[in-house]
């Protein structure tokens, strides 16, 4: 019982650290994201070229190579210093779903009809205005269930952390392997499954919210 | 000079040249039904005239004021045009409500946002003059310019308001105020559209086929506000399959076919008497589709 609850305690020290990576993914990458969606439809071809360029590089690699990059990249090229690891994996983190954020966005965005910014503009109303007043809510409810997804796998993906020996609660669970101690591993799915049942439970709420109208 | 000048208004899509020199003009009050077959540039025309599109070529007045000359060649500000479409509303055939908003924050949406510009603007002007008053004065006049906002805030909300409803009791949707447009049927939702439309007091107001996208039994409804909306003087515009509408409410009436105007006249003229091959082919066929 002791040991239970002290491997618990230092399972949840790993989840902090889990939580923290996941937050400030989020934190960051959601509005990177709206960035990077509105530079992949500029009128302007070259910054739309280059963003999509990037965008395809980032989905089309692992995480985990992204990772090693972002840690090892600086050192290796340019002999600078690393990077303090927790900051190295959500730079990675950022920029990784950044662009998977920004592709949601733009098929939300270009979901949209052309007649809903015209009849904005028939009615006088600014670029802006048609952007947060007409386009915007129409936007969070079409993303809604698939930014549900992505970021629940985000939650998932916060173990590729360990590769970079960051002390998430995977890496520490299985520490306790290596003394012979297996079922620390199989006890941390209890930790994800609750913070992905909390999400769930978010985002349906949010997609309840947003059913008094339809698009 | 009339109300409203078009003054050969040319507009091409890469190589497809879709209007190819229209001039027409109408009078403060009168109803122009504009009839034509599929692709002929009917509702190009209706987008020019909204600033959607850019003609190529063509002026375009309206009370004398020049609002469009191709000939200018300057692009003008999005502020300038957005002031420009002012004088135009545009009814769209499929409607294009924001889903998002109760049939009220439709109708009232784009006065409300105009509103707020107008006192944001008058803020400025406000205190501007605090700010050259000297030390006592300005505590006053700072006093006293926050009332002065509180008045015309309050004022416009109250006209905005009654006009809001004065309107849905226009089109007869008083009783749906509060419902989304996904409540409604097709005809509710366009008259919804055309209240939307009216309520910038438009000189002029567009209609692109406002009853094409609805079950022929729903047409009625849609068709008799805009017949209710002749009787109060309204000078429009209407692209319209309708043929007897057209015949029913139209002052004038043109006839579109491939960008070029072929026959233009009172309802009695292209109706009963047109005089091109191509106005009596369209005729004969619209007739059978009504029978067949
Ligand atoms: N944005 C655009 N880009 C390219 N071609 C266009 C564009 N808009 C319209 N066209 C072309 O212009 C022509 C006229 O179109 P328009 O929609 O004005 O016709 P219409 O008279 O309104 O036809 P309908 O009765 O079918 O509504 C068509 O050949 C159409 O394909
Ligand atoms: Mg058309």
């Amino acid at each position: 019982m002791q040991e239970f609850l002290e491997i618990s305690l230092d399972l949840l020290r790993g989840f902090g650290v889990t939580c923290q990576i996941f937050a400030a993914t989020l934190l960051f990458a959601l509005p990177l994201g709206l960035v990077l969606a509105f530079g992949s439809m500029s009128r302007f071809k070259p910054l739309k070229y280059v963003v999509k360029v990037f965008v395809w590089i980032i989905r089309g690699t692992p995480l985990m190579l992204q990772i090693l990059v972002i840690y090892y990249g600086p050192a290796l090229l340019f002999g600078w210093g690393f990077l303090e690891r927790v900051v190295a994996v959500i730079v990675a983190f950022v920029i990784n779903y950044a662009c998977y954020f920004s592709e949601i966005y733009r098929g939300g965005i270009e979901s949209i009809s052309k007649g809903q910014y015209e009849a904005g503009q028939v009615l006088g109303m600014t670029r802006a205005q048609i952007f947060f007043r007409v386009v915007l809510l129409q936007v969070i409810k079409r993303i809604v269930p698939p930014m549900s997804n992505e970021i629940i796998t985000l939650v998932k993906d916060t173990s590729l952390a360990r590769i970079i020996v960051v002390e998430e609660i995977l890496k520490i669970a299985y520490d306790y392997t290596i003394t012979g101690l297996i079922w620390p591993l199989f006890y941390t799915a209890v930790y994800y499954l609750v913070f992905v049942g909390v999400l769930t439970l978010l985002f349906g709420f949010l997609e309840k919210k947003l059913n008094y109208f339809r698009v | 000079m009339a109300f409203l000048e078009v003054q050969n208004f040319r507009k091409r899509f890469g190589d497809n040249e879709v209007l190819k020199g229209i001039s027409f003009s109408l009078e403060k009050g009168e109803v122009l039904a504009i009839i034509g077959s599929s692709g002929g540039g009917k509702t190009t025309l209706l987008r020019c005239l909204n600033f959607l599109e850019t003609p190529d070529e063509g002026t375009l007045s309206v009370g004398g004021e020049v609002l469009f000359d191709a000939a200018e060649k300057r692009a003008y500000t999005d502020a300038q045009i957005r002031e420009k479409r002012l004088h135009f509303g545009l009814v769209f055939q499929q409607f294009n409500l924001f889903p998002q908003y109760t049939v009220y924050k439709n109708i009232a949406l784009a006065q409300t946002l105009l509103a707020k510009r107008a006192l944001r603007q008058k803020k400025e002007d406000l205190r501007a003059v605090c700010r050259i008053a000297d030390k006592a004065e300005r505590r006053r006049l700072k006093a006293e310019s926050k009332d002065i906002l509180t008045m015309l805030r309050e004022e416009r909300e109250q006209r905005i308001a009654a006009r809001t409803e004065e309107l849905l009791a226009r089109v007869g949707l008083s009783e749906k105020r509060d419902a989304y447009p996904f409540e409604l049927s097709g005809g509710q939702q366009q008259r919804v559209a055309i209240a939307r439309a009216l309520a910038l007091e438009p000189d002029i107001l567009c209609f692109d086929e406002p009853t094409s996208a609805l079950d022929p039994e729903l047409t009625g409804e849609v068709l008799k506000v805009i017949k209710g909306l002749k009787s109060s003087d309204s000078t429009m515009v209407v692209v319209t399959h309708e043929m007897g509408f057209a015949r029913s409410v139209a002052d004038r009436v043109l006839f579109i076919a491939d960008g070029v105007i072929e026959e233009e006249g009172t309802p009695e003229e292209v109706f009963d008497d047109p005089k091109s091959e191509k106005t009596r082919a369209f005729l004969r066929k619209s007739l059978e589709d009504v029978f067949a």
